[in-house]
């Protein structure tokens, strides 16, 4: 154990972080400012995520942290060498062990059970940001429930491309009221934001946190006639054959070769440990 | 100031607080579960799980109001010595502690603004016992209904009409937490 106090933050701080939390959840989908600490890390590294999760851990937890679904990237790496350092607490590669799961932009795709809590480090929380760049307007807007703009955009999407053009932080409105921006997650991930865990959203540079607590109506934006539609690469996994996972294209040569492979690698090597293969899957040693 | 006001906090500050804020996380996200909660103990009446909520939550940024029943002078000794919060009337609330019965009506404390929903009141109440039996609720963080003994129906069913606003509240006894957000929806059975 190191000589910082328990999570890095100092108590103050933790208990500010988690009054919004408290906040958060108790209101769906709506942004709560909170007065975010400059953290060892960058903005734009996850320090928003990095916060609510010092205030959410416990000396019994097991922490992941996964980037783009990958636990092996330099981001996921640091912040999990960061808490057990500074928390001590136990880490974990495996969705299933995992009590705590701090991710940027990837809903693992093991689904998540009622004993986990999610935090997402989120870049832009604000939804409505690039279609109106004023906080005071936008705020104007949420309290209105004045979405319009929104619904302007997609059908902009439609007219100029023949569908919703948006891909990732697919816009989505929670139990009825906030529109909200699942931060860039996929929109392949969006059905999955009706879940059994806690989700907890942290903005370290913007400021702001929110959450969707268990079995919160989640609902992505859509036109009766475009309805909402959670595309994905049409491939299987070329390492474990999946059809139902989000896939990364991986280019492999400079005679236009390509893979795909799942972009969650946790659940992917757990489906090659059971055998499953891939069209690129090294040829298996001749079982007896 | 008596000395017993000096006692009672937490051990281990930043491990006790973490593991009561998953307490309360885990209640406020999911109305209706009970959950334990320990750490703390206030000068009576207050129970020892809203001794351990309010030095989870409240320091010196969060002004307080103590409703008759949990207006003592030991109560706002101990609150000066661990907590440091400013005590307050109920207009100006950022946590109100007490029974329901003195806290009434709810109506008093701030609800938020259409802009700023969150700059609402939380109210922590001291009931007899926590028991998953009573009023059903549905709303978020509940599968699809759940049970729990609450002291009224009307006041919460009239809170979260005014959702987005309105007031969310931390149940506590003995060593239980339960809360109830504005987005609950009560009814009778």
């Amino acid at each position: 154990m190191s000589d910082y106090n328990f999570a890095y933050l100092d108590e103050q701080t933790k208990r500010m972080i988690r009054r919004a939390i408290l906040k958060g959840v108790a209101i769906p989908g709506y942004q709560v400012p909170f007065a975010s600490r400059e953290m060892p890390m960058p903005y734009g590294w996850g320090t928003g995520g990095v916060q609510v999760s010092a205030a959410c851990l416990t000396p019994e937890d097991t922490f992941k942290v996964i980037d783009q679904g990958a636990d092996d990237t330099t981001n996921a790496v640091s912040i999990r060498k960061f808490f057990e350092f500074t928390a001590g607490v136990a880490v974990t590669e495996h969705t299933g062990e995992a009590t705590v799961i701090q991710t940027r932009h990837r809903i693992p795709e093991e689904p998540l059970r009622e004993d986990q809590i999610l935090v997402y480090q989120v870049p832009i929380p604000e939804p409505l940001r690039f279609l109106e760049p004023r906080e005071t307007e936008t705020r104007k807007m949420h309290a209105l429930e004045e979405y319009g703009l929104m619904h302007v955009k997609l059908y902009e999407d439609i007219s100029r491309h023949g569908n919703i053009a948006t891909s990732y932080a697919y816009p989505v409105k929670v139990e009825g009221r906030y529109v909200m921006d699942p931060s860039p997650i996929p929109k392949f991930d969006n059905p999955k934001l009706e879940m059994a865990a806690i989700q907890l959203f942290g903005a370290g540079r913007e400021q702001r946190i929110y959450a969707i607590p268990p079995y919160t109506q989640v609902i992505s934006l859509d036109f009766e006639d475009y309805p909402f539609d959670p595309s994905k690469a049409d491939h299987p996994c070329d390492l474990c054959g999946a059809e139902h996972t989000y896939l990364d294209e991986v280019i492999i040569d400079d005679a236009g070769g390509r893979m795909f492979v799942c972009s969650d690698t946790d659940y992917c090597a757990g489906r090659q440990a059971d055998g499953h293969r891939g069209r690129l899957s090294p040829i298996q040693e001749a079982a007896e | 100031m008596e000395l017993r006001s000096l006692s009672g906090g937490f051990e281990n500050a930043p491990i006790d607080a973490s593991r009561a804020f998953r307490a309360v996380l885990n209640a406020m996200a999911r109305p209706g579960v009970i959950e334990p909660i320990t750490g703390a103990q206030g000068p009576a009446p207050m129970s020892s799980a809203m001794a351990t909520v309010m030095l989870t939550l409240c320091d010196p940024e969060t002004p307080i109001y103590l409703a008759a029943s949990h207006d003592t002078p030991d109560i706002r000794d101990w609150i000066a010595f661990h907590i440091g919060a400013p005590i307050v009337t109920a207009d100006k609330a950022a946590f109100a502690i007490g029974t329901w019965d003195t806290l009434c009506p709810v109506t008093q404390f701030p609800i938020g603004t259409s802009e700023y929903p969150d700059q609402s009141a939380t109210v922590i109440v001291d009931v007899e016992h926590l028991d998953q039996h009573g009023a059903t609720l549905r709303g978020p963080g509940i599968k699809d209904t759940a049970q729990l003994n609450l002291p009224d129906v009307v006041a919460f069913q009239m809170n979260a009409v005014l959702f987005p606003l309105g007031l969310d509240f931390i149940l506590t006894a003995g060593d239980q937490v339960a809360a109830l957000p504005r987005t609950t929806k009560v009814e009778v059975v």
